[in-house]
């Protein structure tokens, strides 16, 4: 074997064990917490990185929780109206944007993107205040409302840029066409988004699936709270037990939907975010 | 009768003057062809009259009404953009009748005229079929059926064509023609092309710098272009250009060029002063060689062989050589010594300002119109 061919070799195991090191570092929590959800609370100290005679008594226990279900009723509800509303005030403040040459638009812009890097803390006294006096306080709508603010930055930043990268001609055809600017927002230009619609409102969802600060902040009952809190609270038999099993069954049910839509939408993700950056 | 008509038409973008006083008059039927360098205002005047850039001074008419600040779509226009802009993901039926659909036309009449709009263009089988599904010839067919599937009276093209490959461009070129026979609507076209221009245009309006140069039918302009700008513009190889000096003014011309020496030529130059400073001006084909003797005449300094005809380069101590378009069987060769034969008739004289002289016709007859200018040793 000649050197070069050792190098090479050497090169490419060295590839491969880092990215073995990296997907362990990734994914083994993830899989440490599924193992863990699948073993009955006497087992849980014991050391084992295989799941044996699988226990879905943590799963059962979760599921017969009204809480539990409540939450994740009102996770689904609140983050679906994140997205929609999130995604209708950002393709049209996109269009605005993206499409119409005024005075003031990079103004505009650099305010969106410097708003998206306030810390959620700065601002979550003020949001309280501004929500008890709207008085939704302890309802669903407090959260969307929250959210919403958050994730307006940047899917309006990134429906933007998709927006500008649109042939002009096309939106100048339809306007031959007698289009109005609602017509050939939604009939022309919202068919050619549909990538980047979807990279967003994933990106929004989880944003807003994930969220606990606010979640914790704004809501008070069990009614209303939503997964990310719902879970923190589960409590065990006395002050002193932490039910870690039940803790983790309720963890995976919650983020296998989400890693199911990621994987579906992959594809769609990655060329959703890099074609912002790139011509063609 | 009288389609369009601009007034004055001025167009500002920043403090730059795109359009200065364009004025234009383009009747029912005609196809008009816009045409001159890259930033001459040719695109932007087609936009105007689209209503797709807003006007800054002056009218447009369409039929006698003024339409400055009308929609788009209550012009009557239709447009052909450069890059076809079809919806890509509508097929094609749905691209030539999206505008319809807007315009809230009964399902019936449209599907009608859909499939007329479609038969004309032979569009007939691919109306399933998606923008990208399509080669650039039956894209850009697809573009023209959108234009005209509202069956405006006016239909604008944006350098349609310059997206095509050579060969298909011949092709369109002539598709484009037979449609305006067949249609008879009132087109106007916009192309740097001036080979477009010439096969297409009833008229071509020639524009420089936001100002029309010169309206007229390609002939008029290519024998008789009013200035040195359009007569330098159109002709492939362009029409050689010789300093000359005007010794005598009057209704002959007596010149005094560096190549061809004294000569008397019928144009007016009255209101010249003797001793201005004129161009002359000759196309390639209109100059003929003629062997010289040894050490007399001009040099051949390069050949250029295209197969059909040959372009033949002298040198004339001016900035740039002239060029001749000779028979490829006259077997010119570079360092061969020539003697020029032009055509009096032929010849052009501009001013020093660009501007052509006035011909004075009844001149000409009494000249010898082949009468053979020989040239002076270099």
């Amino acid at each position: 074997m000649s050197l070069r061919q050792l190098k090479k070799t050497l090169l490419r195991f060295g590839f491969w064990c880092l990215i073995g090191v990296l997907l362990l570092y990734a994914v083994f929590p993830f899989y440490y917490a599924i193992v863990t959800s699948l073993k009955p609370s006497s087992a849980l100290f014991e050391v084992s990185y295989w799941i044996h005679n699988p226990d879905f008594s943590n799963y059962a226990t979760v599921l017969h929780q009204a809480s539990f279900l409540r939450a994740i009723a009102n996770s689904l509800i609140v983050s679906l109206c994140v997205v929609t509303l999130a995604l209708f005030l950002s393709v049209t403040a996109a269009y605005a944007l993206g499409r119409v040459k005024f005075r003031g638009r990079g103004t505009v812009l650099m305010m969106v993107l410097g708003v998206s890097m306030f810390p959620q803390v700065a601002v979550l006294s003020g949001l309280f205040e501004v929500i008890r006096a709207l008085g939704l306080y302890n309802t669903s709508w407090a959260l969307i409302l929250s959210y919403t603010i958050f994730t307006l930055p940047f899917t309006v930043w990134v429906l933007t840029t998709f927006m500008g990268q649109l042939p002009h001609e096309l939106e100048e055809a339809a306007i031959m066409d007698g289009a109005s600017p609602w017509v050939t927002l939604t009939r022309v230009l919202l068919p050619l988004l549909w990538p980047a619609l979807v990279t967003t409102g994933l990106l929004a969802f989880i944003a807003a699936w994930n969220e606990f600060l606010f979640a914790l902040t704004f809501t008070l009952t069990d009614a209303q709270r939503t997964v990310p809190v719902a879970i923190a609270l589960i409590s065990g038999g006395s002050p002193h037990e932490l039910p870690w099993g039940l803790l983790m069954a309720a963890s995976v049910l919650v983020t296998v939907p989400l890693v199911i839509l990621v994987l579906i939408f992959q594809r769609r993700i990655v060329s959703g975010l890099t074609a912002g950056a790139l011509k063609g | 009768m009288i389609k369009l008509k601009l007034d004055n038409v001025n167009k500002q973008l920043g403090g730059a003057r795109i359009l200065r006083d364009v004025s234009l008059e383009i009747a029912a039927g005609e196809f008009v062809v816009f045409v001159g360098p890259s930033g001459c205002g040719k695109s932007t005047l087609l936009r105007l009259i689209a209503g797709l850039d807003s006007i800054c001074g002056g009218d447009l008419l369409i039929d006698g009404r003024r339409v400055n600040d009308l929609e788009p779509r209550e012009r009557g226009v239709g447009m052909v953009f450069q890059s076809y802009a079809l919806y890509p993901h509508m097929s094609v039926y749905d691209n030539i009748s999206f505008g319809l659909k807007l315009a809230k036309t009964d399902k019936i009449s449209l599907r009608e005229r859909v499939l007329k709009t479609a038969q004309i263009l032979q569009l007939d089988k691919l109306l399933q079929r998606k923008p990208k599904e399509l080669s650039g010839g039956q894209r850009q067919r697809v573009a023209m059926g959108r234009a005209m599937a509202r069956e405006p009276d006016i239909l604008l093209f944006d350098e349609p064509l310059s997206n095509l490959d050579a060969s298909l461009r011949v092709q369109m070129r002539n598709e484009i023609a037979r449609l305006h026979d067949r249609l008879g609507s009132t087109m106007i076209y916009v192309t740097h092309d001036q080979v477009e221009a010439m096969t297409l245009a009833d008229k071509i309006v020639v524009l420089n710098g936001g100002r029309v140069e010169q309206v007229g039918s390609p002939r008029e302009l290519y024998e008789r272009p009013a200035s040195r700008f359009v007569a330098g513009f159109l002709g492939s190889p362009k029409m050689n250009f010789l300093t000359a000096r005007l010794h005598a003014p009057g209704e002959t011309s007596l010149v005094d060029t560096p190549v061809l020496g004294m000569t008397s030529l019928p144009f007016d130059s009255s209101n010249l002063a003797a001793g201005a400073l004129l161009t002359m001006g000759v196309r390639p084909e209109h100059i003929s060689l003629k062997v010289a003797e040894a050490a007399a005449g001009i040099v051949v300094t390069g050949v250029e062989y295209l197969g059909s005809e040959t372009y033949v380069h002298l040198e004339t101590g001016q900035d740039e050589p002239l060029i001749c378009r000779c028979e490829v069987s006259a077997g010119w060769q570079a360092g061969d010594r020539v003697e020029l034969q032009l055509d009096i008739d032929k010849l052009h004289l501009f001013d020093d300002d660009g501007a052509a002289l006035k011909r004075t016709p009844h001149i000409i007859e009494n000249l010898r119109s082949d009468v053979s200018l020989h040239a002076v040793r270099v």
